[in-house]
């Protein structure tokens, strides 16, 4: 498969449902496996990366989830291809940097991708929308199980599965969502769940990651520890958390709504004026409003027809994408602001103005404390 | 009081987490602490934080001479790196990693999945010792048929490829 029918088509994962999907974007998991005895990619030499890569590409390629699929080394990608494929999500920023002796596979649907000798030998992840990370975990499960028999995983009785990083050791999986909470931003309580969840020995972190700052109100919120606890154990932890932010963020929706329905109005209004009709944006800008204006389509301000294109923005307006789409290998900072603008304005043509008679009040649960 | 970070300035900001009922402190200068997110708390979590300044020491428990036979890798790279050489390092470097671990994670011992393969090679190594331990009994209490019967589930489970 050609990297054209890649950026073609988006993620089922943006497209598709899911149960909260209205907060919850979507639900990943990774796991962290190694061949018995090679040296882990950091310290490997080129031939050995080679050798690792050959073998491991080999058997992802034969698994029938990537019957159809699209595998490609990273050196025979331009840096601009690679950036689109970590705006997905489907490689990691530290894969992206890396050249020779790695490669990514991914299915058609973009719900499984496998990056082969990032920090690890195989990255493996599974990717779905909305809260469902049992079902995403069980697909990724399934594909662990059946590399078993064709590759030789560094396993040990004691410590599980054996990974570049300690911190991975044991089960070498990461779960994650990816939650958009504007109103717990709006309200000022985001960093108070932050602290909370960081506190119970969960991370909470921006839109790519490690590291990355927390744009457009999305938060990702992962386990930090993999030894010690079963896979379904983490899991279930995980849940239970994110499901208490999800009720935290439909109150504050709520209290919002009913206390403050002016500033509600106001910053959907603002959001909708400035993305109708700016002339330059940048990234950063975009993302923040168009949140708001996901918020709006949540709570009925805006028809649900538009949810999905809005949500395309997302992806559409980050900087490679924006490149990619206009066919272009160079461009200035300013010339893919315009650029994004236009393609917002254009987007949002057909979007009619907020209705905020349409609002929709809901009463906080008596359940949850502030 | 001294920066856990560089040891070299002094620290201004004081950090406490509480992680599985166990208190951690990090203190740190104002230039570690920007450096390391703190002043930016989506991005931070002090566990990281612990982590990373955790890692280099803790395998120095080592003789710095040890060295990986598969990989070649030394307790050096892991201070430079953060990362090990390759699995069998895990072996080599045990009691400098077992520590590490343990201040990590929320136990010392993997309770998830387990390869089939391997499900299936540790189950037969149970059965076998097992058999072994009746038939050391059988042969003590003399019950002689009774351990000649052992030894030949022992002989028939050993020939079974593996």
């Amino acid at each position: 498969m050609k990297f054209s029918r890649i950026i073609a088509n988006s993620g089922e994962w943006l497209s598709g449902d899911g149960p909260n999907r209205q907060i919850v974007v979507s639900s990943r998991v990774r796991l962290a496996r190694n061949i018995r005895n090679k040296p882990f990619p950091g310290w490997a030499k080129k031939a050995e990366r080679l050798e690792v890569m050959g073998l491991v590409k080999t058997a992802v390629e034969a698994l029938p989830e990537m019957e159809e699929s699209y595998s490609e080394p990273l050196e025979s990608l331009s840096p601009l291809e690679k950036q689109v494929l970590v705006e997905r999500h489907l490689i990691s920023r530290e894969h992206a940097a890396k050249a020779v002796g790695s490669a990514v596979v991914t299915n058609a649907r973009q719900s499984l991708s496998v990056m082969i000798n990032e920090e690890d030998h195989l990255r493996m992840q599974a990717i779905c929308c909305g809260l469902q990370l049992g079902n995403v975990f069980d697909m990724i499960n399934r594909v662990d199980s059946e590399l078993e028999s064709s590759l030789d995983f560094a396993f040990d009785s004691h410590l599980g599965y054996l990974t570049a990083c300690p911190s991975n050791v044991g089960t070498g999986m990461r779960a994650s969502a990816m939650l958009h909470l504007p109103a717990l931003v709006m309200s000022d309580q985001i960093n108070k769940i932050i602290n909370s969840v960081n506190k119970i020995g969960l991370a909470v972190r921006g839109l790519h990651g490690e590291g990355t700052e927390a744009m457009g109100n999305l938060f990702q919120v992962s386990n930090q520890t993999t030894l010690g606890e079963t896979e379904e154990e983490i899991i279930g932890r995980l849940n239970r958390v994110i499901e208490q932010i999800i009720e935290h963020e439909q109150n504050a929706r709520a209290l919002l709504s009913q206390r403050k329905p002016v500033t509600l109005h106001d910053q959907i209004g603002r959001a909708y004026g400035i993305l109708c009709h700016a002339f330059s944006m940048s990234s950063k800008e975009a993302l923040n409003l168009l949140s708001v204006i996901k918020l709006g389509i949540d709570l009925d301000v805006f028809p649900e027809a538009h949810r999905f294109p809005v949500d395309e923005l997302f992806i559409e307006t980050q900087p490679a994408h924006l490149q990619k789409g206009a066919q272009v290998q160079k461009m200035s900072s300013e010339e893919r602001d315009t650029l994004r603008a236009t393609i917002i304005r254009a987007k949002l043509n057909q979007m009619p103005g907020p209705d905020m008679t349409r609002l929709k009040i809901s009463v906080p649960t008596a359940t949850s404390k502030q | 009081m001294q920066c856990d970070v560089c040891h070299a300035k002094e620290a201004t900001v004081f950090l406490t987490q509480i992680v599985d009922g166990k208190m951690q402190k990090v203190n740190l200068c104002e230039s570690c602490s920007k450096e390391k997110g703190v002043n930016d708390p989506t991005g931070f979590a002090l566990a990281d934080l612990l982590l990373g300044i955790g890692d280099s020491q803790q395998i120095e428990k080592n003789p710095a001479s040890v060295k990986c036979p598969v990989c070649g890798f030394t307790q050096a790279d892991f201070k430079k790196t953060g990362r090990l050489g390759c699995s069998h390092c895990y072996t080599v470097f045990d009691d400098g990693i077992a520590p590490m671990l343990k201040n990590m994670h929320k136990g010392t011992a993997h309770t998830g999945k387990t390869p089939a393969k391997f499900h299936m090679t540790r189950q037969r190594g149970e059965k076998l010792k097992s058999l072994q331990d009746n038939l050391s009994k059988a042969v003590a209490a003399e019950e002689f048929e009774k351990a000649a019967e052992l030894r030949d589930q022992i002989r028939l489970l050993e020939a079974e490829p593996v």
